[in-house]
C-alpha cells in the first residue's frame, strides 16, 4: 500500500522529530552509550547518532521488552486479586532511525504474536508503534538483507522510509495509513515529488544465497555434522538471540514478595543449555550443535515452512556481535 | 608462527593430542577460535595482537574435551586462565599440552604445570594505566554519584550472560543466577536484577579473575564490567598481597591469614 | 527529620553475638528498638547478596557481628568471613553503595555491654546518615509492578 511520495530537506526533518515529541510521543532512536550506539529513549533531535551503520542492539524492545510484566497478583482478605497489564494504556511510540532490516522484522515478530495466539501485550505494543525507517547508504561484510527478500531500500515494515538523497534532501516514501497522518499533520513539511535518484543512493548489498534453496536443502540435513562443526566455538551464550530483531523467545519468572508478586516474561535464547533441559534432567538438545540447528532451522526452515516469511532479516548483528567470532553466513552457505 | 604451526602439526602427526584450540582467520578475517584436528590444518593457525579471545575457555567444555587430548594455543591471558583452572582442580597434569605464546610471540614450551606458575611468577598482573586512572575517577565521585553512575552503566545490560560464557573460570555447569524457586537473583534485567549479576558475578571471580579482560570483549553492548574486577585486583592486592594465580597457594578467598588487616570491624 | 526511626537489620552469629546480645537482655541493658535480629550459624555462613537484599527490602543500615578472631565456634568461619568482607566492602564502595551503613563488629558471648553500645552507636549514626533510598530504589519498581 504504498501511497505517495515526497520530498523533506533536513532542517524540516528536525522539526518534525519535535513535532512528534511534543505530542508526548515515547521518542526511541539511535544513540550514543558508551561504546556503542544503542536504540533507547531520546527527547532531543540532537541525540540522535548521525553515522551508524546499524545499533547494536535491535529495535524490538519497542515491542517485545527485555522484560515484561504478564500480571501480578496480591492476596487479600476478600480472596486473590489479579491485574492484568493488558488494560492499561501504552504510550505511543515512534522508532526513528530503523533500517529496513529492523521494519522488516516487525513482519515475522507480529506473526508470531498475532498468530494462533492474539498476544495482546504485543498487539497493543505494535498498533501504538510508528515506524520511520531510513534506506542504507552503506553496508558491511555482515550484510545479507538482500538473500532474505529484503534490501537497502526496502519499505516492508516502515510506516515512513527516508532516503537520503545524493541531493542532500531525503526522499519520503509512505507505506501506510499511519504514514500518511504524519505527512497530513505535518504536511508544511513536506513536497511531493517522485521516487528518482533513490536507487542511486541505496547501498550495494550482494546476494549471498538464495532462501528459497536454503529452505529446500533443510528439510533434509537434520541429522548432519556440520551443525557441531560450526558450532564449535559456541560459547552458549544468548548474545546472537537478544540482539535478533526477531528472536521472540522468552521465559516466564515469578518475582514474589510476600503475599504478593509479579509474573514476568523475560527474554530467552535457544543457545543456553537450560533452554531446554528437562526436570528429569534429560536434555533433548544436549550440546551446542544441536543448539545452533535449532537456531539456524527455525530462521530458515521452521518459520518459512509454516507461515512463508523467514525468520531471518539479514542484518547480521548477530555475525558481528558474537563473542566467538560465529558468522551466520558461514553455517548458511555451506549448507 | 612457522614454529607453532610445527610444532602444532607434530603434535598430531604423533597422535599426542587429537585437536589444537587455536586462532585462525574467519570468514569476515576476524580472528576466532578454531579446533585443528588434521596435521594439514595446522597451516590455518594464526596469531597476533588480534587474538584477545581467551582459549582457555574451551578446555572445560563438553563438546571440546569429546574431541580428545587438546593441545591449546596460550598467551599470556591464556597462560593464567590455565594455571587457576589448574588451582582449582579443573585441569590435571597430562590432560593438555601447552603452546605457550610469550609476549614477543615466541613459542614456549611447558614440562609442568608448575613450570606455566614459575613462568607467570615473572610476568605479574599488572592493572593497565587508564584502568586505574578510570578506577580513581570512579573512585573519587561522591557515593550517591557514584551510584548513579553505575546504575546508568548497567542499565543496558540484558543479561545475555555473554560475560559468564566468555570467562574460563565460570565453569559451573549450574549458576546460581538460575535458582529461581525461590529467585534469588532477579532474572529479569531490570535494575535490581542486573546490579545483583553484576555483584555476584565480581564477588565470585574475586581473588580467581585473572584479568583476561573476556567478559568486556564479549559484551555486545560495549559494557565496561571488567572494571568491577580490576577494581577488586587493585583493592585485594593491597589487602592480601601478592595477586594472580598460583598453584602451590589457596586461593585468596578460600583461605585466610589470622593476621588480615582491617580498619573498619569493631 | 526527628520523625525518622532507622530500620536496622543485624546479621549475627549463633555462638557469640547472639548470646552476647541475649545477655544484653538477661542483664536489663537497654539499647534501641530499631535492631532486627537475624541469627546465622556462623559470620562465615551469611552470603554476601543478604546485605544487598536488606538494604533492597528497605534498611537504613546493617550490622554484621560474630566472634572475636581466634573465637570461632567453627575454628575459622571468622577469619574467612572477615576477608569476604573486605573483598565486599570494597566493592560495594566503588559500586556507590553506602558502606557507611554497614557496621561490621566482634561482639562475644559475654560483652552484652559492648552489643548494647554497638546498636546504639549504630543507630545514632544512621539516625544523622538519614533514610537509606539508594539501593531501594532501585528495587522499588518491582512493587510498583506487583501493585494490584
Amino acid at each position: 500500500m504504498q501511497t505517495g511520495n515526497y520530498s523533506i530537506n533536513e532542517p524540516s526533518m528536525s522539526k518534525l522529530f519535535d513535532n512528534l515529541a511534543e505530542k508526548g510521543k515515547t521518542m526511541y532512536a539511535p544513540k550514543n552509550r558508551g561504546e556503542r550506539i544503542l536504540f533507547q529513549k531520546v527527547e532531543k533531535f540532537g541525540e540522535i547518532a548521525g553515522d551508524y551503520l546499524l545499533t547494536a542492539n535491535s529495535a524490538k524492545e519497542v515491542v517485545f521488552p527485555r522484560y515484561e510484566k504478564v500480571f501480578s497478583y496480591k492476596k487479600t482478605q476478600d480472596g486473590i486479586l489479579i491485574n492484568d497489564p493488558t488494560g492499561n494504556p501504552f504510550s505511543e511510540v515512534v522508532l526513528w532511525g530503523s533500517r529496513p532490516c529492523d521494519a522488516a522484522a516487525f513482519i515475522p515478530m507480529t506473526n508470531t504474536f498475532e498468530k494462533d495466539y492474539i498476544d495482546n501485550l504485543y498487539v497493543k505494543r505494535r498498533k501504538n508503534l510508528l515506524v520511520l525507517s531510513f534506506s542504507c547508504n552503506t553496508c558491511d561484510e555482515f550484510c545479507f538483507c538482500t538473500s532474505v527478500n529484503g534490501g537497502p531500500g526496502n519499505t516492508a515494515g516502515s510506516d515512513i522510509l527516508f532516503t537520503r538523497l545524493q541531493t542532500g534532501d531525503f526522499l519520503a516514501e509512505i507505506i501506510t495509513e499511519k504514514g500518511k497522518k504524519v505527512v497530513e499533520e505535518n504536511s508544511s513539511l513536506f513536497e511531493a515529488s517522485t521516487a528518482e535518484g533513490k536507487e542511486q543512493s541505496l547501498a550495494k548489498v550482494e546476494p549471498r544465497f538464495n532462501q528459497d534453496e536454503i529452505q529446500a536443502k533443510l528439510q533434509e540435513l537434520f541429522e548432519n555434522p556440520l551443525w557441531a562443526e560450526k558450532s564449535r566455538a559456541c560459547l552458549g551464550c544468548g548474545t546472537c538471540a537478544y540482539i535478533c530483531p526477531v528472536c521472540s523467545c522468552f521465559d516466564i519468572q515469578d518475582e514474589a514478595h510476600g503475599s504478593q508478586g509479579t509474573r514476568l516474561r523475560c527474554w530467552d535464547s535457544c543457545g543456553f543449555s537450560l533452554f531446554t533441559l528437562h526436570t528429569s534432567g534429560h536434555n533433548p538438545r544436549p550440546d551446542q550443535g544441536t543448539r545452533w540447528r535449532q537456531r539456524i532451522l527455525h530462521k530458515f526452515r521452521y518459520m518459512p515452512d509454516k507461515s512463508k516469511i523467514a525468520g531471518c532479516v539479514g542484518c547480521g548483528r548477530c555475525s558481528r556481535s558474537c563473542p566467538a567470532g560465529i558468522n551466520i553466513l558461514d553455517t548458511v552457505t555451506a549448507l | 608462527m612457522n614454529e607453532l604451526i610445527k610444532k602444532a602439526a607434530s603434535l598430531l602427526e604423533a597422535n599426542e593430542v587429537q585437536v589444537v584450540i587455536g586462532y585462525g582467520l574467519g570468514s569476515a578475517k576476524r580472528p576466532q577460535a578454531i579446533f585443528v584436528t588434521t596435521p594439514a590444518g595446522c597451516e590455518q593457525l594464526i596469531f597476533d595482537n588480534r587474538c584477545i579471545q581467551n582459549l582457555a575457555v574451551y578446555l572445560t567444555k563438553q563438546e571440546i574435551r569429546k574431541l580428545g587430548k587438546p593441545a591449546i594455543v596460550a598467551p599470556l591471558p591464556v597462560l593464567r586462565s590455565i594455571v587457576q583452572l589448574v588451582a582449582e582442580q579443573q585441569l590435571t597434569e597430562g590432560d593438555l599440552v601447552v603452546l605457550g605464546i610469550d609476549p614477543d610471540g615466541k613459542l614456549l614450551e611447558f614440562s609442568s604445570f608448575k613450570a606455566i606458575e614459575s613462568f607467570l611468577s615473572d610476568h605479574k598482573i599488572v592493572i593497565e594505566e587508564k584502568y586505574l586512572k578510570k578506577i580513581e575517577e570512579i573512585k573519587n565521585m561522591p557515593v550517591g554519584e557514584r551510584f548513579a553512575y553505575w546504575v546508568e552503566l548497567l542499565e543496558p545490560c540484558f543479561k545475555c550472560y555473554a560475560c559468564r560464557a566468555a570467562c574460563p573460570l565460570c565453569y559451573c555447569t549450574r549458576c546460581t543466577i538460575e535458582n529461581n524457586q525461590p529467585q534469588w537473583i532477579p532474572v529479569a534485567s531490570h535494575l535490581q536484577g542486573n546490579l545483583e549479576w553484576h555483584v555476584m558475578r565480581a564477588m565470585h571471580l574475586a581473588g580467581r579473575c585473572t584479568d583476561c579482560e573476556a567478559c568486556y570483549h564479549a559484551c555486545p553492548l560495549g559494557i565496561p564490567i571488567h572494571l568491577l574486577n580490576k577494581s577488586l585486583i587493585q583493592d585485594l592486592s593491597e589487602s592480601f598481597g601478592d595477586y594472580g594465580p598460583k598453584i602451590s597457594e589457596p586461593n585468596m578467598l578460600s583461605s585466610f591469614d589470622p593476621d588480615d588487616k582491617e580498619s573498619f570491624i569493631r | 527529620m526527628s520523625e525518622f526511626e532507622p530500620k536496622i537489620v543485624a546479621f549475627v552469629c549463633n555462638w557469640c553475638t547472639y548470646a552476647g546480645a541475649d545477655l544484653t537482655g538477661t542483664s536489663r541493658i537497654k539499647y534501641a528498638q530499631n535492631v532486627k535480629i537475624i541469627r546465622f550459624p556462623c559470620t562465615g555462613r551469611i552470603d554476601f547478596m543478604l546485605l544487598l537484599k536488606a538494604f533492597a527490602e528497605g534498611a537504613d543500615g546493617i550490622i554484621v557481628s560474630g566472634c572475636h578472631p581466634n573465637d570461632c565456634h567453627y575454628t575459622s568461619g571468622n577469619f574467612h568471613a572477615r576477608r569476604r568482607w573486605i573483598t565486599f566492602r570494597s566493592l560495594l564502595d566503588f559500586l556507590g553503595i553506602d558502606v557507611r551503613r554497614i557496621q561490621f563488629s566482634w561482639v562475644s558471648a559475654a560483652e552484652g555491654a559492648k552489643w548494647a553500645e554497638i546498636a546504639n552507636t549504630t543507630v545514632n549514626n544512621i539516625r544523622e546518615l538519614g533514610p537509606y533510598t539508594d539501593y531501594a530504589k532501585v528495587a522499588v519498581h518491582l512493587k510498583k509492578e506487583a501493585k494490584v
